[in-house]
């Protein structure tokens, strides 16, 4: 007997044509998630991913955890790869089961007999290895309907393999394939969770963060880079991109009228940012906004906002709330990071009365005040990239 | 590396060379146990006992009231939980001070939660705790009066030497407990003439090395420990000995200068400060009068401590924010003083020590004069 992980692709089996596509870049993503645990060969048959560690001292659970994390996975779990022998698979069964057995008080048995030359069919099958586990687990009632614990057999073409129960993985699809896009990261709790929703579609990720010295901590910037590190364990490494800001919100702030200094400020972020994310061969721009949830958040605002980029600007937060939000940062671990103390993008600079209203022509005449064009390219220019591995 | 003006000594001290070559000393050389029965690991206790002595020289106390721990916080936790456990039986009734540091702060609100019942004593508006304020606050069910020397955010001396008198003017058994953490070294502590039956104290304040504290526990009194294991320190704190640690303690406690010439010293920097200061507009001082020569704590009006902090960084200039950085948050003590929240806004605390010369006061305050050139905030 040898043990196994088993992964179950999730949509990607509906992936007609392109599907070995898919499949190549999830094998990708695995092979880099379980990276330096332990020699393994990595197989697939079936709309299933075998992985075979090499070495019996292989640290399962740690490849679980990390496999959990990988986007475009249904469901896995570890196994028991047998002989396809029934006597074998009856053998094997009994010891290989035992602590799952242990911890529960119903079960059955599914079978799945891919190979059909087998010589026992499916029912036949399940009946023998209940029959078995009955037999030496005396507590154990079969229940076909609400089973504590499904045990699995599945007959396949070089080997049966044993497993009891098995795991959700992170569903989405595998980071890579839906091409890139820059969020815009500022420490707050929605843009890493932004972040996370759009690497769980397949999307790679870059990032874009402004920073303001000395408006701004060195430690916000240290914190953005954690909450990229918790990120990269769903997406891989993240690029960064991070912009110089204070002369440009200097000058706005000594140049345009108050009321719309944020609303300017943001219009400048996302030109630097359309930039930058061109020069990274980037297709859009990702932030954590949704609607209403500050004054530069309103529909009017947001319309202002994007009428500065010549790409699309995704928001997959926009209907949540902030409860919601959170929920999901804390499942992704970004929570605790988040609410660290460090200002993210200076409140030095948040008009009093901000404008929830504005129009874009006022914006626009706000702006023309001053020619802000040289300090842009001056902020693309200076923009210092590095790459954050996961934390 | 650029040289630092480091203008944050009650954050943390440099060490002092005395205190570097002792810890050293105790790793190259005397890195036995101290509990071990050879001779190698007796040369490691050689070095605790020693500096024990030192310490309890410079708290003119016997040597058996000294214990070791590993940091002012460890020693206040200690002092705090250990009190409250001995005494539980005459009452259930703590004094303390709204200004005490959180290691004091926690444990004595771990207690109220507990059932225990607190008075904490409001500092006036100059951050000063009043004598009057204390002897109304004992009762007699009072078991503990916990209590700083001196602030570490304004620098204000509490009138702990009179604790112990109010005590047995009311006829009170309650237990005495100092946190000397920010005075040790600066002021005179005699613990018998203070009357104290527990003193705090941390290396790392007066130029030894971070990992190393001292509970004082007058003779008689018997704490239960946090701690509990080989029995070290005689059982009140297991583990152990961090030997280099308290090498550089008891070597940064002599080599400290005369305390009298320190503070005037210390008084003239602080005082040249002060003159300096006068020169800015939108410049408060926070600090009491007759406060302690060490600390200054001064708002900025106008600019949030966090950004104006930032920028002193880029000229190699260490301070404190005394204010955390979101908005409406900010300094208790500040606070407690009853501060405007802009004045708890901008606030920035100096703290000295006898390596600060008036040339690091000097490229402060031209640092500072380039930050009246920054954005203010709408506070």
């Amino acid at each position: 007997m040898k043990e196994i992980i088993l992964i179950k692709n999730g949509e990607l089996a509906l992936k007609g044509l392109n599907r070995m596509n898919f499949e190549n870049a999830l094998i990708k993503n695995i092979k880099t998630a379980i990276n330096g645990l332990g020699a393994t060969n990595i197989t697939r048959a079936q709309s299933t991913i075998t992985i075979e560690p090499v070495d019996e001292s292989y640290p399962f659970e740690e490849a679980l955890e990390r496999i959990q994390k990988v986007f475009g996975i249904a469901a896995f779990c570890r196994a028991a790869s047998v002989e396809k022998d029934i006597d074998v698979i009856l053998r094997q069964c009994v010891p290989y089961l035992k602590e799952a057995m242990q911890g529960v008080k119903t079960f059955k048995v599914e079978a799945k007999r891919a190979d059909k030359k087998f010589p026992l069919t499916s029912p036949e099958i399940s009946r023998l290895v209940g029959g078995e586990l009955l037999k030496n687990y005396h507590h154990l009632k079969v229940d076909v309907h609400n089973p504590e614990l499904v045990v699995t057999v599945e007959v396949r073409d070089k080997a049966a393999f044993i497993r009891a129960g098995q795991l959700h993985g992170a569903g989405g699809m595998p980071v890579g394939t839906g091409g890139r896009a820059s969020i815009l990261i500022s420490g707050g709790i929605d843009s890493p969770v932004a972040a996370w929703m759009m690497a769980k579609r397949g999307i790679e990720l870059d990032a874009i963060h402004f920073a303001s010295p000395p408006y701004t901590s060195i430690r916000a910037e240290q914190k953005v880079k954690k909450l990229l590190g918790r990120v990269a364990r769903y997406s891989g490494p993240i690029r960064i991109g991070i912009v110089p800001f204070t002369e440009l919100q200097q000058t706005i702030a000594d140049n345009c009228p108050e009321e719309y200094f944020t609303l300017i400020m943001r219009r400048m972020m996302m030109r630097i940012s359309e930039r930058l994310a061109k020069r990274r061969n980037s297709l859009a721009l990702i932030t954590g906004e949704s609607v209403g949830q500050v004054a530069s958040q309103t529909l009017p605002a947001l319309v202002t906002t994007d009428a500065v980029v010549n790409m699309p600007v995704f928001r997959p937060l926009i209907g949540m709330d902030k409860d919601e939000i959170i929920e999901i940062s804390r499942r992704i671990d970004t929570f605790e990071i988040s609410i660290e103390p460090y200002e993210d993008c200076c409140t030095v600079f948040t008009p009093k009365h901000p404008r929830t209203r504005p129009t874009l022509e006022a914006c626009e005449q706000a702006e023309a005040l001053f020619d802000f064009e040289p300090l842009i390219e001056d902020a693309v220019r200076n923009t210092v990239f590095e790459t954050i591995e996961e934390y | 590396m650029q040289d630092v003006i480091y203008l944050d000594n009650s954050a943390t001290t440099k060490p002092c060379d005395e205190a570097v070559k002792a810890a050293l000393n105790a790793m190259e050389n005397c890195y036995g146990n101290p509990s071990s029965l050879y001779e190698f690991g007796m040369q490691a206790e050689d070095i605790v006992t020693d500096a024990r002595k030192t310490i309890a020289k410079a708290l003119f106390c016997r040597e058996d009231e000294v214990y070791f721990t590993s940091c002012g916080s460890e020693s206040n936790n200690t002092a705090i939980f250990g009190a409250a456990e001995l005494l539980k039986r005459s009452g259930k009734h703590i004094v303390t001070t709204a200004i005490e540091h959180p290691s004091v702060l926690e444990p004595v609100l771990a207690l109220e939660n507990a059932g225990y019942e607190v008075t904490r004593i409001a500092p006036d508006k100059f951050g000063n705790i009043s004598l009057v304020d204390i002897e109304n606050a004992v009762r007699e069910d009072t078991v503990l009066v916990t209590m700083m020397y001196v602030n570490n955010e304004v620098g204000s001396i509490l009138p702990v030497e009179k604790i112990k008198s109010i005590l047995q003017k009311k006829g009170s058994r309650a237990l005495v407990h100092i946190d000397c953490v920010q005075a040790f070294g600066k002021l005179k502590i005699n613990a018998p003439a203070l009357g104290a039956d527990l003193i705090s104290l941390s290396a790392h304040k007066i130029h030894g090395i971070k990992g190393a504290g001292v509970l004082f526990v007058k003779k008689g009194v018997r704490l239960s420990p946090l701690i509990k294991g080989g029995g070290q320190e005689k059982g009140l704190r297991s583990g152990t000995e961090a030997v280099p640690a308290i090498a550089a303690f008891g070597a940064a406690v002599k080599a400290l200068p005369d305390l009298n010439n320190s503070a005037e010293y210390l008084l003239k920097i602080k005082n040249y400060c002060l003159e300096r200061l006068k020169a800015f507009e939108n410049v408060v001082i926070n600090s009491p009068e007759n406060s302690s020569p060490y600390i200054l704590n001064f708002s900025f009006l106008g600019y949030r401590s966090e950004t104006v902090l930032h920028h002193l960084e880029r000229y190699f200039i260490c301070v404190s924010s005394g204010s955390a950085c979101s908005k409406g948050k900010g300094s208790y003590v500040l606070r407690e003083m009853g501060l405007n929240q802009s004045v708890v806004d901008s606030a920035l605390r100096l703290s000295f020590s006898r390596q600060t010369t008036t040339a690091d006061i000097d490229k402060f305050i031209d640092a500072l004069q380039l930050a009246l050139k920054l954005r203010k905030s709408n506070i």
